[in-house]
């Protein structure tokens, strides 16, 4: 594989990755909310 | 008259039954397809970019509409739209796109979401061991074609695409929180456990084993390699947007429609976010990491374009991959088969529950039917409506369906709303109500990209798809248009699609030939086509007197309390 085609496979993967577990994760732990409704 | 009493479960139940709006079969066939056609790894620059400045700005819209609007008890899509300019009565005409689209994709979306269940049934019996490729390839034709039958069972892809739309029907007549959220609960993780194993499977393909002639990393390779100069072409950009518009479901007004059971200071934007981002994860790591590998490890880069260009990615996915999971062998190759089909089948239910969200709160809250009732007059629609697809697959009725409801009504919806968000309600508003609740801290360069550069870019998207060039050459349709020379259309322009251009092109050559057996069946083609048209105006003319007159009942429910 090229160098070029590593480094945005890499870049897009990992970062689209990252925010992805960032979101999850702030959800996940958010505080409940009193009735459990969103 | 009692409002029914609809909500929402949980948070997490919520998130992935937005994801799962917009996790659908375009993740998996769609967006590999359209980065290889369109420039490999450069394709995915302006696919993030659009993705920041039009999905997420969509996303951010849509959410926002939904819950602010919902808590006076709007719960379909005119109606929606309408409380956000109440003074001025044609936003609700304006947004019966939002549920007619829903209902004419949903039409022929239910037929693919068949034939998945179908492929699921025929891994599981081992239909295509010891088939070749041109058999397996010849299977998907004679399944598509209503006289004939795989099974024995005679119109086997009628059987199959009435039963995919009674489940449907089924689990939204449990409600949302009793079935499109149980149902994105346990599709969803299944969704991405299969995606997970069939991306190992595509990224470590060895050549030399199991068959394979070249390794995963070739189609990787193929797939991320970057041609910077495919930047500067305006139909890479604008394919980068309608691959957003397809992944993300936003313009369709489901998006809207489940949000407005969200409750008053409730987060949107990191629910939004959530939801959006975990698309993309599905889309760039696993769509792109299980189809065009797996391909290439077994057809090689010439024989995929092949392909691609015979039938896109429903080509590759249905008529090649059953092939090449049998020379895995043995047990892996009917585990691969159902998890790839079981996959597309998971990806597609929760996507076509969601089109039905627009209609059922029409029915419900405008005109006081039960839920089960609005669900199964949902059902009985699509079926109706997608009947058509099924019996004159092969005539361009499909196709139609996909072009006007799933493509062209998207990008004027998506218009419509964002003018309406951030130029009629008011930015300041708007931004108000984003924030409000907010889990999460959006960057403020988001409010100036709500008011110019979203609206600026969906307006870009239509008009180049109104007036695409002839082959697509920009440059040289612009010089033209200088000297004098007028512009030429291209026949995948709106324009030239109105035209019927192409069709007609193809009726004049073969005329020209004196091969009256071609003109027979070009012409035949050209009614069946306009056929389908007027039928998806008839139906949007009927969605418009409906909510035409739930606004007369609302009115006279306001005259009766004063």
């Amino acid at each position: 594989m090229s160098l070029s085609g590593w480094i945005m496979m890499l870049t897009s993967t990992v970062s689209v990755t990252a925010i992805t577990i960032y979101c999850v994760w702030r959800v996940l732990t958010a505080p409940e909310a009193p009735d459990d409704q969103s | 008259m009692t409002k029914p009493n609809e909500g929402w479960g949980s948070r997490i139940g919520l998130i992935l039954a937005m994801a799962g709006n917009a996790v659908g079969l375009g993740n998996f066939l769609r967006f590999p397809i359209q980065a290889v056609e369109n420039g490999g790894g450069a394709f995915i620059i302006p696919y993030l970019v659009c993705f920041l400045l039009m999905g997420v700005p969509l996303l951010l819209i849509e959410w926002t509409t939904g819950r602010f609007s919902g808590q006076f008890g709007d719960h379909t899509t005119p109606f929606l739209m309408q409380r956000l300019d109440p003074k001025r009565a044609f936003w609700k005409y304006l947004g019966v796109f939002g549920i007619f689209a829903n209902v004419a994709v949903a039409a022929y979306y239910c037929y693919v979401e068949s034939w998945t269940m179908a492929y699921v049934y025929h891994s599981a019996i081992g239909t295509f061991a010891n088939m070749s490729q041109a058999e397996v390839a010849g299977f998907f034709t004679a399944y598509t074609d209503t006289h004939q039958t795989t099974t024995g069972i005679p119109y086997e892809n009628i059987v199959f695409f009435v039963l995919c739309v009674l489940l449907n029907t089924w689990i939204l007549s449990k409600g949302l929180a009793g079935g499109v959220e149980i149902t994105a609960k346990i599709g969803m993780p299944l969704l991405i456990i299969f995606g997970v194993f069939l991306a190992i499977q595509g990224v470590t393909l060895t050549a030399g084993e199991k068959g394979a002639q070249f390794d995963g990393l070739v189609g990787l390779n193929f797939l991320w390699t970057p041609q910077f100069d495919s930047l500067t072409n305006p139909s890479v950009w604008l394919a980068a947007a309608g691959q957003i518009f397809f992944t993300l479901s936003v313009g369709m007004g489901t998006v809207i429609c489940f949000a407005s059971y969200i409750k008053r200071r409730r987060d949107v934007a990191l629910n939004a976010m959530t939801a959006g981002w975990l698309n993309e994860f599905v889309e760039i790591v696993l769509g792109a990491s299980i189809l065009i590998p797996i391909c290439v490890g077994y057809f090689g880069i010439d024989g995929v374009v092949e392909l691609v260009e015979s039938g896109g990615g429903f080509g590759l996915a249905f008529q090649a991959l059953p092939y090449l999971f049998q020379q895995w062998g043995g047990v892996l190759a009917v585990v691969a088969g159902i998890a790839f089909f079981g996959l597309l089948f998971f990806a597609g239910v929760t996507s076509s529950l969601a089109m039905g969200t627009p209609w059922m709160g029409l029915l419900q809250y405008e005109f006081g039917w039960r839920r089960e009732r609005a669900a199964w007059s949902f059902g009985a629609l699509v079926l109706l409506l997608g009947l058509p697809t099924v019996l004159f697959y092969d005539k361009g009725v499909f196709g139609e369906y996909d072009y006007w409801a799933g493509t062209v009504c998207l990008f004027f919806f998506a218009m419509v709303e964002s003018i309406l968000f951030a130029w009629v309600f008011g930015m300041d508003r708007g931004w108000q109500e984003i924030n409000d609740g907010a889990e999460i801290r959006l960057p403020t360069s988001y409010r100036f990209i709500l008011k110019y550069i979203t609206p600026a870019l969906l307006l870009f998207v239509f008009i180049g798809n109104l007036f695409i060039p002839h082959g697509a050459d920009w440059a040289g349709a612009f010089s033209q248009l200088l000297a004098g020379n007028g512009w030429q259309f291209d026949a995948s322009s709106l324009v030239g699609t109105v035209g019927n251009t192409a069709l007609k092109a193809q009726i004049e050559v073969a005329s020209a030939a004196g091969d009256s057996a071609a003109v027979t069946q070009l012409e035949e083609r050209l009614f069946y086509i306009n056929g389908a048209r007027l039928l998806l105006l008839a139906t949007f003319l009927f969605i418009t007197a409906l909510v035409y007159l739930a606004y007369r009942k609302r009115l006279a429910a306001l005259g009766e309390r004063t």
